[in-house]
């Protein structure tokens, strides 16, 4: 499942995709170093590849529906993980670009959800687990279901740990959590198992492809100690450094708040985007304009109590608002029906 | 299989579009890019419960749609597909908030406010990010890329992996339609092919990847992609930038439809 | 400059699973020739050509391009030299734009934009797809794509082109016109095809292949007619040479000769008009 730009905040966000940029780097340096010239054209093709095969439906036994490949884990186990990890973020990229699916801001925490886990994790300490003492059917069917599965609810749990992050929902924690794992299972465990049928097939077939893979991959220890570690790095630094700067100056963003009348007045609260200092969650700001009913009222400036980010409502501020924001709406269209009207009689002059 | 199909169609649409020549397409993509990078962190940096503030931002891509003359249809159609998963989560907020608020002799739960919040979110971004690729189309964003020292490597391989797409959707489409004409009745493939089936076009992926690979080598590639020359950015893209960067601002200091609001209720009073 | 523009020495291959491709090929090409190589389905033909490019290097035996022997060291050289057409413009249009993809092989020779940018306009127009430069190879049809991928080769500015199956998967006109382009070139060609229709107008001189062995070289038009040749090989004579199908009336080929190797399109439409005149009095 695709994270989505609406459900991120700037900063999660931000951090995620540094993140996935040093890992890209990273891999992007192995596959230079490593691998010949002949993957480039190879990693575009399966990238290809996979993004036409995930719109195969397999259908599922027993239950009328069908099922589909994110394809993380296949990339990981035809290419090895730098490469894999590389052809998933194109992969994404196009998706986010054309389709819509997740978007430029939550690319990064997609690339990190299903590139990452898949191939970096799941991929050499599960997949490579099961084969370390040589390929078989029957290691490839497990390592492959099991690392595919192991992938997927990692993903997931990071995919609802970002939104949580960044407090654009209600969803407690538990029960997102309680919602994401079980879907992810199903979702896991009907990946694993077709990926795991082509895996075999390939094997079957030309088990060159399968070998050279995991024979040109000596994923010491070492490299994912660097990986991790630069990785880590990135989170605290980006991260850290920008909630700091969102807790000190209370808004990188929202420096207009204090500016336009409203008090920061923070209340603690118990939900883990405030804990964590998150900018948005903190000064959400409505400004208050106040509804004049009369002279005397002019200078009214409704106090902000911000009351776990819920300002005071009257019914002057929400009057202006509405008619306000239908304006708004009213004027956005007219742009757009007057800048095609004026198009239009442009393009009627030059005929 | 309508799936693929509708895919292909897809693409093909915005590829279709981004080779318009409008005043929007000739901006240089990097600038592009970045007004859209912008553009979504201003509007996901809006609080949970903001609805009104976000309404301005609506400027932006109903400007951009008519500037670039791009068809709305397709474009709402697919911000329409991209919201299952948002209405998925958002649709949580009503029944965990259930607090509720009162405006002017009505009752809102603060749920649905948050909810409607997301989707305003939601349909924006993804509206700009369309139509960002909508008037850059890719080979113009991958030049953007590399302006952003994003490597070679990479970006080479993005280009290749969009190219193909277009080759492997029609590949699956074709082995699909032989499937289903004789397979009818079934709603997808069968468990006992589906390594068979994947795995055969992997190997003849794999098989094209050699050849790609023998005609690259034979116009002398070994490893290195050598780009042309980039345009660079002029002053007009930069006045587009921060003529864009500067309404953002402004709409996100401000909360523009309370300003007017304000302003007329104070009028008619 | 040589008199002999491609020379093949006893060339042997055998592919890592013991399989014999090639055995024992030798030829010559002279500057400015076309020659057909003909065979029917895994007779060798690509293999051939793989070799002859440089991309497989054979068991034994060498190639000779203008008098320098292909070896890993010469490949560059070599492969300016020679320009190889793919059979599915596909593999060979893998850039966003045709103008890169025809850009692909002089950028990587690092020539200055400048001259990569007159090669590039200078190949379009040779193959009259000037218009086309700045679409997406994927938006295509199928004979555009084929303009499109010699056209990607010619900017390399080879002096031998090679054509893997060059007619294949087109319609009868992009057909028609791809034949009369190729014609219209001065290289030195080599054309595969199993379309001995298209290897009767383009090429003046065939080889046949027959389970990686020479079996026959000469004239064309003596090739191609000489039925029990054709079909010991897996092949039958092209459609153009053979006896009409509606009159049944024979044509004197060597009679015709001078005709097909000089205006290929005119002995054809002789025959046509013969099968007209038939029916109508039937």
């Amino acid at each position: 499942m695709h994270m989505a730009d609406a459900l991120l905040s700037p900063v999660v966000g931000g951090s995620m995709l540094a993140a996935s940029v040093v890992v890209a780097a990273y891999s992007i340096k192995k596959t230079q170093n490593e691998l010949d010239e002949k993957k480039i054209p190879l990693m575009g093709v399966i990238g290809a590849f996979v993004f036409a095969a995930q719109m195969i439906n397999f259908a599922i036994p027993g239950t009328g529906s069908s099922g589909h490949i994110g394809g993380g884990m296949l990339l990981a186990i035809l290419l090895g993980p730098y490469a894999g990890f590389l052809t998933m973020a194109s992969i994404l990229m196009i998706q986010a670009l054309f389709f819509g699916d997740g978007g430029l801001l939550a690319y990064g925490s997609n690339v990190f959800n299903l590139g990452f886990f898949t191939c970096f994790v799941a991929y050499p300490l599960i997949y490579k687990w099961f084969t370390r003492k040589g390929i078989s059917p029957k290691r490839i069917f497990w390592g492959t279901l099991i690392s595919v599965v192991i992938g997927l609810q990692l993903g997931a749990f990071s995919l609802v740990l970002e939104t949580l992050l960044s407090g654009k929902t209600e969803l407690p924690f538990v029960t997102f959590l309680l919602l994401m794992q079980p879907i992810h299972l199903v979702i896991g465990i009907v990946e694993g198992l077709i990926t795991a049928g082509v895996v075999a097939f390939v094997w079957r077939e030309r088990p060159e492809i399968l070998e050279k893979t995991s024979a040109g991959l000596p994923l010491g220890k070492v490299s994912m100690k660097k990986v991790l570690t630069g990785l880590s790095i990135a989170v605290v630094v980006i991260g850290g450094g920008l909630s700091w700067f969102a807790s000190t100056d209370p808004d990188g963003l929202e420096w207009s708040v204090e500016k336009t009348g409203g008090t920061t007045e923070l209340e603690a609260s118990s939900s883990i985007h405030n804990v964590l200092a998150d900018i948005q969650s903190k000064i959400t700001f409505l400004p208050d304009y106040g509804f004049k009913t009369s002279e005397s009222d002019n200078e009214v400036k409704a106090t902000a109590q911000i009351e776990e980010v819920w300002p005071a409502v009257n019914t002057g501020t929400s009057v202006s608002g509405i008619v306000g924001g239908a304006l708004t709406l009213v004027l956005a269209g007219l742009t757009g029906l007057i800048i095609s009207l004026s198009k239009k009689r442009k393009e009627k002059a030059t005929l | 299989m309508s799936n693929i199909k509708s895919s292909l169609y897809n693409l093909r649409v915005l590829d279709d579009l981004a080779r318009k020549e409008t005043s929007i397409h000739l901006v240089h993509p990097l600038t592009k890019l970045l007004t859209t990078v912008v553009f979504l962190t201003v509007v996901l940096s809006f609080g949970r419960y903001e609805i009104v503030g976000l309404l301005p931002f609506f400027f932006y891509p109903i400007v951009i749609i008519t500037v670039a003359e791009i068809p709305l249809g397709p474009i709402l159609k697919r911000v329409l597909l991209a919201m299952p998963f948002i209405i998925g989560i958002g649709i949580f907020n009503p029944v965990f908030d259930q607090q509720t608020m009162s405006a002017f002799g009505l009752i809102f739960s603060k749920g649905w406010v948050t909810f409607l919040s997301i989707l305003i979110k939601s349909c924006v971004c993804v509206g700009a990010s369309l139509l960002l690729i909508a008037t850059t189309g890719m080979d113009s964003l991958a030049a953007a890329l590399r302006m952003l020292k994003v490597p070679k490597i990479f970006v080479l391989q993005l280009l290749l992996t969009y190219r193909y797409i277009y080759v492997l959707i029609e590949e699956i489409s074709h082995m699909m339609l032989a499937y289903s004409l004789r397979a009818p009745r079934q709603r997808g493939i069968h468990p006992r092919v589906w390594g068979s089936f994947v795995g055969q076009l992997i190997l003849r992926t794999f098989d094209r990847a050699q050849r790609i690979y023998d005609s690259m080598a034979l116009r002398n590639f070994n490893g290195e992609y050598h780009t042309g020359k980039i345009d660079k950015n002029c002053w007009k893209d930069m006045v587009y930038l921060f003529g864009w960067c500067l309404f953002f601002i402004i709409a996100r200091t401000n909360n523009l439809p309370m300003l007017i609001g304000s302003f007329i209720t104070k009028v008619v009073n | 400059m040589s008199y002999h523009m491609l020379e093949v020495r006893e060339l042997n291959f055998d592919y890592p699973d013991g399989y014999e491709a090639i055995k024992n090929i030798s030829f010559t090409i002279r500057r400015g020739e076309s020659v057909g190589i003909i065979g029917a389905n895994g007779a060798g033909k690509s293999t051939l050509l793989m070799l002859l490019m440089g991309v497989l290097f054979p068991k034994n035996g060498q190639v000779l391009v203008d008098e320098v022997a292909v070896s890993k060291k010469t490949l560059p050289m070599i492969r300016q030299q020679m320009g190889m057409v793919f059979q599915d413009p596909d593999d060979q249009l893998f850039m966003t734009t045709v103008y890169d993809d025809v850009a692909f092989g002089p950028r990587n020779y690092l020539l200055s934009e400048q001259e990569v940018n007159q090669r590039v306009t200078k190949a379009l127009e040779l193959v009259g797809i000037s218009h086309l430069k700045d679409r997406a190879p994927f938006r295509l049809s199928g004979g555009e794509k084929r303009a499109a991928a010699i056209a990607s080769v010619l900017s390399m500015e080879p002096d031998i082109l090679i054509m893997d199956e060059p007619t294949s998967a087109l319609d009868p006109k992009s057909r028609r016109r791809l034949i009369s382009l190729l014609n219209s070139f001065e290289h030195t060609k080599i054309i595969t095809s199993h379309d001995l229709d298209t290897i009767v107008e383009t090429c003046s001189r065939t080889i046949v292949i027959k389970a990686g062995e020479i079996v026959a070289e000469g004239k064309t038009v003596e090739i191609l007619t000489n039925e029990e040749l054709l079909d010991h090989c897996g092949l039958e004579m092209p459609l153009s040479l053979q006896n009409c199908s509606i009159c049944g009336s024979e044509k004197d080929f060597f009679t015709e000769k001078t005709k097909y190797s000089t205006t290929n399109t005119y002995g054809i439409q002789t025959i046509e008009r013969d099968c007209r005149v038939s029916l109508v009095e039937n």
